[in-house]
């Protein structure tokens, strides 16, 4: 799960992380009130939107008087921002945050993330702030700092001075920035974090550390003991269909092209969406309807890939083992009929109960297109929205 | 032979009073696996599926049953717990097939286990069969046949696939292995690819893996440098969108690493058949045996 910048500030500041004094603002007369509380002749306007590099597409501007961030507020609210990660349509603005500027004299990264290979958190810096960290991974590695946490323990003050020093901080700042780390990295371990990331951490001329940007992203597994984090999702910010399949426990992924695809088990429906790019199509969707699926559950599956309109065809590839082929032909044929489908269905099923599942799709009225094997399933869906394109 | 669990192994069943896990218990059974006892907190005493005495402990269990091999169906909240009391009861092996236990919980798990003798398969995955031998999980039993091929993969719908795909051509398989779709886990890829390398049944091998992470990478230097059977694989998720999570926890690229291609590529390098199509992962199977004359 991931929240926007100014929640993710509200968490450091409870951890004692320092942030710029600033607050969130709905309209542009909250933002001059807020702009108001602050004690600056300069302030920065930032658009709150999940989606990074926001500066580029103009979701950051800088202005100088109360007025400036009237105007600033204005422009940004209700926005389309696109930028390099929310894809060509954009994602509509709802919130600035506005924010005291300061004097910046160096602009550093830090995070802690999971490292799958050590199984370990690991803090990572660098003097390169502000900047892509993947292309300062790529093209300049020897510039990333590494310090992993033994999670047994926790992190120790000296793994926080490694990072200081390594990270050239002034004599005068050394001990605010270990305290810094030390209190993200508690952070980061007692609310579940699958990502933190300071982007620039800054030091001003007056040598103060804090955190300009603010990143933080969360295990969605361990949410259930986090209601306090859980609060602070923003719907507005997902794929509504994806919002949708959560409810029923389905994972819905969108995606760009017109098969739409229902499958059981993560691996099985990657693969299924790489044997439809193969055969020449391209997937709608990714879509899990888990080990344990039942009618129901189909249904809801069926309901929310077609609401996808882009969806011109439809292929079904289940591996039956807990999963009976025969519930499942059950479940295609009552939600095919209560939903009124019209387009073609290829359906390939295998395993428990297999050929019980055929008959009972042999015998309904609509027409399914039965594969069986997974690239005769492929070539057939190809084929259907190939004619589909044709005809339409 | 076969790899870790026979027809000797001695199986309880952590969970065994839930749903799935009475469920599940009762295939294994079925297919001949001993399921000497199961371990519910607070049942103990009791008896499941009508014949497998229930503790309190797997300690109590494991005294009372000579079990050496615990399957887990826990749910999350309280699946990392019951992999450490199956650790501290020092079996042989743990096999935890929930699905949704959190990264922070596996860290604890992953990083006390150093040094123990308890070898945890999983989370998130489906257990583990020898055909005709025993079966611990949840795969369904009937597209399994005994024979030369190992099976590892990091998904499970997946496996069923690629098995039933070599059953189909008259190919059996020694032992396959689900590790787990999560990012902490316990026997990984190069364990498996170990076991199978020294394992005298297992001819030719079959890897499975997705995106996200590295161990296919890690797994495809492994396999040039000590493997000499036979090594297939696939790996899932061509198709797959960066900074998305597909399904599993563990199958999302990240910060441009953990892709397909690049994965596809390090294996290639490594000279190791990639199939492009999950559709012929049994056929490149069995012509990569047909080419070092395994089949006869």
């Amino acid at each position: 799960m991931k929240i926007h910048e100014y929640q993710a500030k509200s968490l450091f500041r409870g951890y004692d992380v320092p942030t710029p004094n600033g607050e969130v603002a709905f309209t542009p007369d909250e933002a001059v009130n807020a702009a108001k509380t602050l004690t600056s002749s300069k302030y920065v306007v930032k658009a709150q939107i999940h989606a990074g590099g926001r500066g580029k597409g103009g979701g950051v501007k800088v202005v100088d008087s109360i007025e400036g961030v009237r105007e600033a507020a204005k422009q940004i609210i209700g926005m389309q921002l696109v930028t390099p990660q929310t894809g060509p349509q954009g994602r509509k603005v709802k919130s600035v945050l506005v924010e005291e500027a300061s004097a910046i004299e160096r602009e550093l990264y830090l995070s802690i993330v999971l490292d799958r290979v050590t199984s370990k958190p690991v803090i990572m810096a660098s003097t390169e702030g502000g900047m892509d960290i993947e292309e300062v991974a790529a093209t300049q590695p020897d510039k990333i700092i590494k310090e992993w946490i033994d999670p047994l323990i926790g992190i120790q003050p000296y793994q926080a001075r490694n990072v200081a020093y390594a990270l050239n901080i002034p004599e005068a700042a050394v001990k605010s920035t270990v305290s810094l780390i030390m209190k993200l990295y508690q952070l980061f371990w007692d609310k579940d974090c699958a990502l933190v990331e300071i982007n620039p951490l800054v030091i001003t001329q007056d040598q103060r550390v804090f955190a300009l940007d603010a990143k933080v992203n969360f295990d969605d597994n361990a949410l259930y003991r986090h209601p306090d984090i859980e609060k602070m999702r923003d719907l507005d910010e997902e794929d509504p269909l994806e919002v949708e399949a959560s409810k029923y426990h389905l994972n819905y992924i969108k995606l760009d092209g017109n098969v739409g695809c229902m499958v059981n088990g993560a691996g099985l429906a990657m693969a299924t969406m790489d044997i439809i790019k193969l055969y020449g199509a391209a997937p709608a969707n990714f879509l899990d309807v888990g080990g344990g699926a039942n009618a129901e559950a189909i249904e809801n599956a069926f309901r929310i890939l077609l609401s996808d309109k882009s969806v011109e065809a439809v292929l079904i590839n289940i591996f039956g083992g807990i999963l009976r082929c025969d519930l499942l032909a059950e479940g295609v044929v009552a939600a095919a009929a209560k939903l009124d489908i019209r387009l073609p269905i290829v359906i390939r099923m295998e395993g428990t109960n297999v050929e019980r599942g055929k008959e009972i799709l042999a015998k309904a009225p609509l027409k399914f297109m039965i594969a069986d094997t997974m690239q005769e399933a492929a070539e057939k869906v190809a084929h259907a929205v190939k004619s589909v394109s044709v005809v339409g | 032979m076969s790899i870790w669990i026979d027809e000797n192994t001695r199986v309880l069943v952590q969970g065994i009073t839930g749903r799935e896990g009475s469920f599940h218990a009762e295939q294994c059974l079925k297919y001949g696996t001993k399921v000497v006892a199961g371990v519910t907190p607070g049942k103990g005493g009791t008896t499941a599926l009508g014949q497998v005495p229930v503790f309190n402990t797997v300690k109590e269990a494991k005294e009372a049953t000579q079990a050496n091999v615990s399957v887990i169906f826990v749910p999350p909240p309280f699946a990392a717990d019951a992999i450490l009391e199956a650790v501290d009861a020092d079996l042989d092996m743990a096999i935890c097939i929930t699905e949704g236990i959190p990264v922070r919980d596996m860290l604890n798990v992953k990083n006390s286990m150093k040094g123990k003798r308890t070898r945890l398969i999983g989370p998130n995955c489906p257990g583990l069969i020898s055909p005709d031998k025993c079966k611990i999980g949840i795969m369904p039993a009937h597209i399994h046949k005994k024979g030369p091929v190992g099976v590892v993969s990091r998904s499970g719908t997946l496996t069923y696939e690629v098995v039933y795909q070599l059953t189909q051509l008259g190919i059996g398989q020694s032992t396959c292995v689900g590790i787990g779709g999560d990012p902490v886990n316990g026997t990984n890829f190069i364990d498996c690819l170990e076991a199978f390398q020294n394992d005298p049944q297992t001819k030719a091998i079959c890897m499975i893996g997705e995106i996200g992470g590295s161990a296919e990478e890690e797994a495809a230097a492994y396999i040039q440098e000590h493997v000499t059977k036979p090594v297939v694989c696939f790996i899932a998720g061509q198709t797959a969108p960066p900074g998305k999570r597909m399904g599993h926890a563990g199958a999302i690229i990240s910060g441009g690493h953990g892709t397909a291609k690049e994965k596809m590529e390090a294996l290639k390098a490594a000279g190791i058949r990639v199939c492009e199509s999950p559709a012929v992962m049994g056929q490149t199977v069995k012509e990569a045996m047909e080419a070092a004359s395994l089949l006869v």
